[in-house]
């Protein structure tokens, strides 16, 4: 079991290992989501702040839950209503929550990096739910876990991710922790959406699902945004879910035991037809059940992790101050 | 029991015949109380090695008594102070809490905080009709008033000092005392 960090900024710069604590931890706190008491005392005190500046539902919910099934009090901000509306900034936002004893800061911000700089800046934890179209950590992970409990293991498996890769943060991350823990990893979408240039790290790369059915233990599917096809990136659609979409034609041509994955809100008759995604081979309700878990895991293991009051460098951990030593005991 | 003289890195507190014959009074600490409502609930990780093997010993006599494990790192009251990541292993009770007698077990008693961890958490999975303590070692140093209802063996530990159980070894288990090493 390896962690020492404070935050979680990404997937990128994980080992397997730690990707491994965070799925092996997610697991423990999978079994007090199903206790009649889905509380336990141990962020009892700690102060966590959902800091969205793009919309949610899904993440900010789960992550408020999670946090609330660690005893940790929840503290809504938003943003409209906040003083950002008159030009302050992250940071100062930040800082401002942060001498009010915010303990964990989860922040999601549409521009790439926003959450390091965060980081870097303060001493407390920061939790990335999403930074422009650079990582979502925490989905990547979720989906992980879903694939692990299914399969049992990631390596070896053949994973495609399908749609809109080009501009999504999910499809970095899940990148990112397929390779690190040994699949296959292939992008599948119209080559406007689907940048070559990915192939450099290591991924397959094609433009036609259907040569893919076969071949794949899970896909992957990621919303279509509608603003790309306004902006021409694709005709029209219909024409991507005629060439992209799952429907029931092509899922009787899937392997045995493959799944269909989508982080959500799934666009019915775009991406997956109603029928698909409501079918056997989904597993979209399994992704949004141990979302809970999965957070749980996150905000444990980065407050574990939380320096003792001076020193914002998260290389600095565990015995920042001596003080504090303290012996098992039982 | 009689505790053995101090002195050296690693000593043993008891040997695997001692050992042997700790364990052995907790069987029949359980066996006198498997009725019907009682299970047995080993806090994790020694508490549930004891558990294992108090239940086999029972079922070797012919007792068969639902067995849980408890783990109780969300609830310990050092979270925050902790230097390395806790690592939190499997919580299960087969077997409704609610009504039940339960004979809790851990290998090592010292200051009290675990036992009072593992009540909490008894207490949020529902609600027994009655909690009974078994340790193998009550090493002394409460700092809570908690107390076993059967111990192996008791022997007071000085504080500068860790009671460990050593369940690897192949000729059964025996018990250490290591100096302390901060966690």
């Amino acid at each position: 079991m390896t962690w020492n960090a404070k935050d979680l900024l990404g997937i990128e710069e994980l080992t397997a290992g730690e990707i491994g604590t965070i799925l092996d931890t997610a697991e423990s706190f999978s079994e007090v989501t199903l206790r009649s008491v889905k509380k336990v005392p141990a962020l009892r005190g700690k102060i966590v702040v959902n800091l969205f500046y793009e919309p949610s539902t899904r993440t900010q919910h789960s992550f408020s839950l999670a946090a609330k099934s660690l005893s940790a009090e929840v503290q809504p901000f938003s943003v409209a209503s906040s003083s950002t509306t008159k030009g302050e900034t992250l940071l100062d936002t930040a800082r401002n929550l942060q001498a009010t004893g915010a303990d964990i800061i989860i922040l999601r911000h549409p521009a790439s990096g926003s959450a390091r700089h965060l980081a870097r800046a303060l001493t407390a934890s920061v939790i990335n739910a999403g930074d422009g179209a650079h990582e979502h950590p925490t989905q990547a992970l979720v989906d992980l876990f879903t694939l692990r409990r299914r399969f049992g293991r990631i390596a070896g498996l053949r994973v495609a991710i399908v749609g809109d890769v080009l501009h999504s943060r999910v499809a970095r991350s899940n990148l990112w922790g397929l390779l690190r823990l040994g699949a296959q990893v292939v992008l599948v979408g119209p080559s406007t959406l689907v940048p070559r240039e990915f192939e450099n790290l290591g991924v397959e790369i094609h433009h036609d699902i259907d040569r893919e059915l076969e071949r794949c233990d899970a896909f992957n599917f990621l919303r279509i945004q509608t603003e790309r096809q306004a902006a021409g990136l694709f005709p029209s659609l219909r024409e991507y879910t005629a060439m992209f979409g799952m429907n029931a034609t092509r899922a009787r041509r899937l392997k045995p035991g493959a799944v269909i994955m989508h982080p959500g809100p799934v666009n019915r008759g775009v991406e997956l037809t109603a029928e698909v995604a409501d079918g056997p081979r989904s597993v979209i309700l399994e992704q949004a059940a141990h979302g809970l878990a999965v957070r749980m895991a996150v905000l444990f293991l980065v407050s574990g992790h939380a320096p003792q009051g001076q020193g914002s460098d998260s290389a600095v951990q565990g015995a920042s101050s001596p003080a504090t030593t303290h012996n098992e005991r039982s | 029991m009689g505790c053995p003289p101090g002195g050296g890195a690693v000593r043993t507190l008891a040997d695997e015949a001692a050992t042997r014959l700790g364990v052995g009074r907790i069987v029949e600490w359980a066996r006198a109380h498997a009725l019907p409502g009682a299970a047995l609930v080993g806090i994790q990780t020694g508490g549930a090695r004891l558990a294992e093997a108090v239940a086999s010993s029972l079922a070797a006599g012919g007792k068969t008594i639902p067995m849980g494990l408890l783990d109780i790192t969300l609830y310990r009251d050092d979270l925050a102070m902790r230097l390395r990541q806790p690592v939190v292993r499997r919580t299960e009770m087969p077997f409704s809490v609610d009504g039940a007698t339960i004979l809790l077990l851990d290998d090592v008693l010292y200051t009290g905080r675990t036992l009072r961890a593992a009540l909490g958490e008894l207490h949020d999975l529902g609600r027994p009709a009655r909690v009974l303590l078994g340790v193998l070692v009550d090493r002394g140093g409460r700092e809570l008033p908690i107390q076993p209802d059967a111990f192996g063996i008791r022997c007071d530990v000085p504080s500068g000092e860790r009671v460990e159980v050593d369940w690897s070894a192949s000729a059964g288990p025996r018990i250490l005392v290591t100096a302390e090493v901060p966690r």
